[in-house]
């Protein structure tokens, strides 16, 4: 037991067919060969003592930094080389020598323990190369694609760019001759002006009954929404499900807090409801806005497992959210009659605004979404529509297009607000290729686009497999 | 995990949501619980019973007499046993009852083996009966009642010295025409008649007959059944015992709280420092004193409440008959009173006098901890939930990428299809056995979950077989009960039925559980039982198991579940494998079937703390193989808190991080790499002592001796360790004081024993014992010392599994005591089967040192096991530097050894010794 071999006889290059044999003693890469000399001493590689030869690989530590043991377990630090021929040559820590699991692809590891391993290091540098060629050639062609994407946002944003800079001059010119006329028609409209006033005073409100009838829809069906017992009333318990409503925004609902927001009735009927809605109609989500996935989720997944598309921003309203805001604008413009160039400028110097990525090659994606559907839900992915580009620690800044990151979605109970981390890789199409929850509401996509393919190296891609001569 | 209520109705989730805390409400106080309200208003004073002598039946090793209750004439049956060990038994039921009682089966080995008794004297009021050797009598008064254990001039323990004996007789309810309407508390006094005479019925109290918590009605049909029975421990001022509570190791006063109550619950978030009841019960109590440390075995299933009061012996004492017995007015008394709902009062008094003689009678009487295979002693991966296959492997590889050893990866409920355990959810766990081979490939092994409720589903077949064989819990109407818990509405198998028990373990057969292979365990949750919508979590008491109904036998469930599931993994294996299977809920006796973890948790340096009394409590009653999860189940630990769980966790015998569905994820190479660092050094250090954990699991396996101790269990004379809860001993030899403050940059560790030695097993630096001693720490400080005097082997060689390191070899740490000397043990075998057990197949070494020789020399000579290890390292600590060193092999030979001295340290390093670990041989140094 005490007793190992010392020395391993070493056979190379088998797959070139032409066989060298160099002695080192066992685990010892070749870049380290000179420092363990056949019969001379040793010192440890740290300087800190010097043994003799016969204690290298002796299956006992002498030496604190592992170096008198690279072929056996007994240092705690120490590491095995496998060189692995037709592979990639690697280090194991040394405590996976003889621990009964094949680790080395050319078995050299597992030279005393009983355990049946196979040299599996040709199958593993044949799928490798495989696997490098295939990925070689989808950067290629997604390289190619991705130049298109640069072109075609190169010219998509020369155009909006002169439609803006269109309606910048038309709006100029249309404020001065309204600024000219404006004086004349003063003068001339002045009999009118009371007239029209009383006008807009109806209009006004008018507007305010339609706003107080579309309110009170809204109440009505929030209330049957809160009702979860179907009892006619909505009591402290049933509104506190609804954590955006928290007055203080420290995150918990409590029971106090939805007693104030109830004016201290332990429940409320249709009619005292409308004293409670005024106080969180600002806040209230609705549930029934949601996406629910399309396939009916199966019948024993509790209610607040029901996960929503985490990334399906444009139908889900957000608190604190200016996106939701605008929609009340929205609302307010169709009710008005003015014509909206102004609207689609906005729009156009919001586009131009984001970070489509070094050359704009993310442009394509705006306004896009990508869909993939698993046997539960459905995921979909709108880029841009709230994308940050993520910054992940410990990654260099030109990285940063490689993750996006979605961040304060809704709560989930007991959790955290639902977050999503998309993780880009190149690919010759966009799509979503798998999706997970690592963590309660936190997932994960994983995204291919042509967009963050590199440039191949110049050479042709070497596979790898015999670097190790 | 416990009904954290996300899968509930949509009324009960709303109920949970506010709830950051345990929510109080949902238990009850004493003054809740009819019978125990009943019971605390009976105050101490003149018992009403009294002693028939002339009734008095001596056979050689029973004693029998009857008691009668002069306020109501109802008869009792008093059975005195002295049990082999120093033990004697009492039993005290209804001489006639209308109905048999619940008596506890199956928690006991069997029936204890008794010893004779005789009677040495005896006037008009007492008896006083010999119990055998030491002087010692017990001393029974006829009026009032009493009983008194002395011993020589000492009261050791006094029965009813308080006259709290109390014992509810059955009675037939006075208007049975209308039960329902009978309004609780009427004051009709009613006279009945049987042979035995008069017998004046109590005035009815409320709860008798109908109890109403929060919306459940408890129906009684048995009415008042309770019992209650108070002793006495003079000079004693230290009790311990009687889990499962989180709260301090010396059990508080509880004269103006709440007694501690036994009733297996399924709390959410529960509190710290709080008698309320939680997931497993043990009525077991140990007192402490530096004269004796004895316990009380009150063996009761049904829910039990515990009041301790201390008082100064004296005034409650004496009766005439004890005259000639000496006591100090001064001295200490603690009074313990037990209060049952139901059953008979059958109470084992272990009188010691030592600590270990303590545990040896326990064991005896209940079994000793089942020796798990040593890769339940590794560390543990476990989280609600490991997602589905890909998710297992992926937190595989982790393990290896960041080259942490693990031995075991859980599964939690998300693992079944639809919480239908023994089943895997088709698309995340479709290819079980690809994923178990998987694992077997790295040696590591896994753990699925089995909880006892089984969803309502005609298309399951594990619901469909017991609904046919009749085996489910009955409801007080007959038919099947059901409750809500986590698959929906769901049904309880009857666990008390042994065929029930003999069907489940049936079900573990590989050719039945289907996906199932040889390294998966399981895990029993929530078998307290949970029930969602049920009476505090929990089933309704008039539920029935057979004739008897829940509230007889509810502590005793949770056993069965874990008992039928040990069961089934053996069989599975054809009785050669030893099975691992962890549980939520116990009862006395439940060591004898794995390991217990302290439930539900939270992310808290409270927690951390609570994690040592409350292990210590339950290692002092048998059960041995205990852990807190690792982390803190609910919340999100900082990573200050987790490294210092790992630390502490992997100094406590069940071994396993864990965590809510809700919270981030918190495998250990998410904190950075500092701390990925910190943690692996922990667990590194688990699995280096792995071998000193496993010995230790022998030897209470063995003889009952717990594994983790108080430090007063082996300093039991010291009176300053008898509070200690910050720190505690591993087997004698290791003191632990696991840091578990925040920010914390010193721990003062009291090391005991005056005139020892102990040595920081990190530094080698060596310190006086019967000191306090501060250690100033930093983040990857596990303040941890070795007695001197002791031996420890080690194995250095981590792995990534315990298996890969079967074959190791081993270093043995020798620190030398003030004598210079040492002793240890060294145990060895296959680690996984029973082998050991049935063919002797071991190697159970005694190391010493002392002389400057240190030898190893056969402890088991009719024991035969080959192993491959061998000794590689021998550290001495405390020791001089010899000229030289010579190893004596068997055979004769003789060889010199290598050495080196740290002359600072005073360690000594014999290099390779090299001789195989089940061999003789010595060392000396010259």
């Amino acid at each position: 037991m005490t007793c190992l071999h010392l020395l391993l006889t070493l056979v190379f290059a088998v797959s070139l067919g032409t066989p060298v044999e160099i002695q080192r003693p066992r685990g010892v890469p070749l870049t380290k060969k000179q420092f363990y000399e056949e019969g001379k001493p040793f010192t440890c590689l740290d300087g800190s003592r010097t043994i003799p030869f016969d204690r290298v690989n002796d299956d006992y530590c002498d030496c604190k930094d592992g170096s008198d043991e690279p072929g056996t377990a007994a240092c705690p630090n120490g590491s095995f080389h496998c060189t692995n021929a037709g592979y990639r040559p690697m280090f194991i820590p040394s405590s996976r020598i003889n621990d009964g699991i094949c680790d080395c692809c050319d078995t050299t590891d597992e030279y005393n323990s009983g355990a049946k391993c196979e040299n599996t290091c040709k199958e593993l540098g044949r799928k490798e190369r495989e696997v490098l060629q295939k990925m070689a050639e989808i950067t290629k062609e997604g390289f190619l694609l991705k130049q298109q994407l640069i072109e075609e946002a190169k010219k998509g944003r020369e155009e909006k760019q002169g439609k803006v800079t269109d309606m910048q001059e038309n709006k100029k010119q249309l404020e001065e001759k309204v600024e000219a006329l404006r004086t004349v028609k003063e003068a001339a409209e002045q009999p009118e002006k009371e007239a029209k006033e009383r006008h807009l005073k109806a209009w006004e409100e008018q507007k305010a009954a339609i706003r107080l009838e579309k309110d009170k829809a809204k109440m009505a069906e929030a209330f049957l929404e809160l009702d979860d017992n179907s009892d006619g009333f909505v009591s402290v318990s049933e509104l506190q499900s609804h954590a955006e409503l928290d007055p203080d925004a420290d995150g918990t609902l409590t029971e106090t807090e939805v007693q104030g927001l109830m004016g201290g009735a332990a429940q409320v009927d249709t009619s005292t409801f409308e004293s409670v809605w005024t106080n969180i109609k600002d806040k209230y989500h609705s549930e029934v806005s949601r996406k629910e996935p399309e396939e009916p989720a199966p019948v024993e997944t509790p209610p607040d497992e029901v996960k929503e598309p985490a990334v399906d921003n444009d139908s889900e309203p957000y608190p604190e959210d200016d996106i939701s805001e605008e929609d009340d604008e929205d609302e307010d413009d169709k009710d008005d009659y003015h014509e909206d160039d102004d609207k689609v400028r906005v729009n156009i110097e919001k586009e131009l605004s984001f970070d489509f990525g070094p050359d704009a090659e993310f442009t394509y994606m705006y306004s896009q979404c990508y869909e993939l559907s698993t046997s539960e839900y459905i995921y979909r992915l709108c880029p841009f529509n709230r994308a940050l580009w993520g910054r992940e620690k410990n990654r260099p800044e030109n990285n940063k297009y490689l993750v996006m990151k979605y961040e304060h979605g809704t709560g989930c109970w007991q959790g955290p607000n639902r977050s999503t981390t998309v993780k880009l890789t190149c690919g010759k199409e966009t799509v979503v290729t798998s999706t997970s929850e690592p963590s309660r509401c936190e997932y994960l996509m994983e995204f291919t686009t042509p967009a963050v393919c590199q440039e191949p190296a110049n050479t042709e891609p070497s596979p790898h497999g015999h670097e190790e001569l | 995990m416990a009904a954290s209520c996300d899968s509930l109705l949509p009324l009960v989730l709303l109920l949970c949501l506010s709830a950051q805390a345990v929510d109080r409400s949902n238990f009850k106080t004493c003054d809740q619980s009819a019978f125990c309200k009943r019971q605390r208003e009976l105050k101490p004073g003149q018992s009403p019973y009294r002693a028939l002598l002339d009734t008095l039946e001596l056979s050689n090793s029973r004693l029998s007499l009857q008691l009668i209750n002069d306020n109501n004439k109802v008869r009792l049956l008093l059975e005195l046993y002295r049990l082999q060990g120093n033990m004697t038994r009492v039993k005290i039921n209804e001489l006639k009852p209308l109905k048999p009682r619940y008596e506890v089966p199956d928690v006991l080995l069997s029936d204890p083996i008794t010893e004779a008794l005789s009677v040495v004297a005896q006037d008009e009021n007492s008896l006083v009966v010999s119990l055998g050797g030491k002087d010692q009598r017990l001393i029974l008064s006829a009026q009032p009642f009493r009983l008194d254990i002395v011993e020589g001039s000492q009261v050791v323990m006094s029965l009813n010295s308080r006259g709290l004996l109390a014992f509810e007789h059955l009675r037939t309810r006075k208007d049975t025409k209308s039960e329902s309407e009978q309004a609780p508390g009427q004051e009709n006094v009613e006279q009945q008649t049987d042979e035995d005479g008069q017998i004046k019925e109590d005035d009815d109290k409320p709860g008798m007959w109908e109890e109403t918590f929060k919306s459940h009605t408890d129906s009684k049909p048995n009415g008042p059944t309770s019992i209650s029975l108070d002793f006495s421990l003079p000079g004693v001022e230290h009790v311990y015992g009687i889990p499962e509570h989180a709260d301090t190791l010396k059990l508080k006063n509880t004269d103006g709280s709440d007694p501690y109550r036994l009733y297996n619950l399924d709390v959410f978030q529960y509190e710290l420092h709080n008698p309320m009841a939680l997931y497993g019960a043990v009525p077991v109590l140990i007192s402490h004193s530096t004269d004796r440390t004895m316990g009380i075995f009150w063996l009761n299933a049904a829910e039990t409440w515990v009041d301790i009061s201390s008082n100064t012996a004296g005034k409650t004492m004496f009766g005439k008959i004890l005259d000639f017995v000496q006591v100090s007015s001064e001295a200490p008394q603690t009074d313990v009173r037990w209060m049952s709902e139901s059953g008979i009062i059958d109470v084992f008094i272990m009188l010691g006098p030592k600590p270990a003689d303590v545990f040896t009678q326990y064991a005896s009487l209940t079994g000793t901890q089942s020796f798990p295979p040593l890769s339940a002693l590794a560390y543990h991966q476990c989280r609600w939930n490991y997602n589905d296959q890909e998710d297992v492997k992926t937190v595989d590889q982790g393990f290896d990428e960041h080259d942490i050893p693990y031995d075991f990866i859980w599964l939690d409920i998300e693992h079944a299809d639809g919480k239908r355990y023994f089943t895997w959810d088709p698309s995340k766990f479709p290819q079980p056995k690809e994923m178990l081979q998987g694992l077997m490939d790295k040696r590591r092994k896994l753990v699925a979950i089995v909880d006892p409720h089984i969803k309502v589903d005609s298309g399951y077949k594990i619901h469909n077989e017991i609904r046919s064989k009749n085996f489910y819990v009955k409801n007080k109407d007959g038919g099947d009960y059901e409750g809500w818990c986590w698959p929906g509405n769901a049904g309880y198998p009857d666990f008390t039925n042994p065929e029930m028990r003999t069907w489940w373990a049936s079900q573990f057969a590989y050719d039945q559980y289907e996906g199932s292979m040889e390294n998966q365990y399981i895990w029993n949750d929530m078998n307290e039982p949970s029930v969602f919508n049920g009476p505090e979590v929990t089933m309704h008491k008039d539920a029935l198991h057979g004739v008897w109904e829940h509230r007889d036998v509810h502590n005793l469930y949770g056993l069965y579940v874990q008992k039928a599931t040990a069961d089934g993994l053996i069989q599975r294996s054809e009785g050669v494998q030893r099975p691992f299977v962890l549980t939520r809920a116990f009862f006395a006796g439940s060591q004898r079937y794995g390991a217990v973890w302290t439930g539900d948790n939270a992310a808290e340096w409270g927690h951390l703390k609570i994690s040592i009394p409350m292990c210590l409590s339950l290692g002092l009653v048998g059960i041995s193989f205990c852990g807190a999860d690792v982390g803190g189940f609910f919340k999100h630990p900082s990573a200050e808190l987790l490294v210092r769980w790992y630390q502490a966790g992997a100094y406590q015998p069940f071994f396993r991080a864990h965590a809510h569905i809700d919270t981030p994820r918190r495998e250990p190479w998410l904190f950075g790499p500092e701390n990925t660092a910190l943690i692996r050094e922990a667990i590194r250090q688990r699995y280096a002592l792995l071998p000193y954990w496993y010995q230790l699991f022998y030897n209470a396996h063995r003889t009952g001796q717990p594994v983790m101790r108080p430090l007063w269990v082996e300093y039991p004379d010291d009176f300053a360790t008898f509070s200690i809860e910050d720190e505690y001993l591993i087997g004698k030899d290791l003191l632990v004081h696991p840091v578990t403050d925040e920010g914390a940059t010193g721990v003062t560790a009291y090391l005991p024993g005056k005139g020892e030695v102990w040595y920081d097993v990190h530094t080698f630096q060596k310190h006086d014992g019967d000191q306090s001693l501060y250690i100033p720490v930093t983040m990857s400080s596990i303040p941890v010392f070795q007695r001197g005097g002791s031996i420890i082997c080690r194995k250095d060689r981590v792995r990534r599994s315990s298996s890969c390191m079967e074959n190791d070899p081993y270093t043995l740490y020798v620190a030398l005591g003030s004598q210079g000397s040492a002793e240890g043990e060294l145990y060895i075998d296959d680690f996984h089967t029973f082998s050991f057990e049935e063919a002797k197949q071991f190697v159970h070494r005694r190391l010493s040192f002392s002389a400057n020789t240190l030898s190893s020399r056969n402890l088991a000579p009719d024991s035969q096991f080959s192993t491959a290890s061998w000794i590689e390292k021998i550290v001495i600590f405390g020791g001089s530097q010899p000229s030289s060193a010579t190893l004596k092999s068997a055979d004769g030979t003789e060889s010199a050894l290598e050495f080196e001295f740290d002359s600072t340290l005073a360690v000594l390093t014999l290099r390779k010794p090299g001789v195989n670990a089940a061999a003789d041989w010595t060392i000396v140094l010259r």
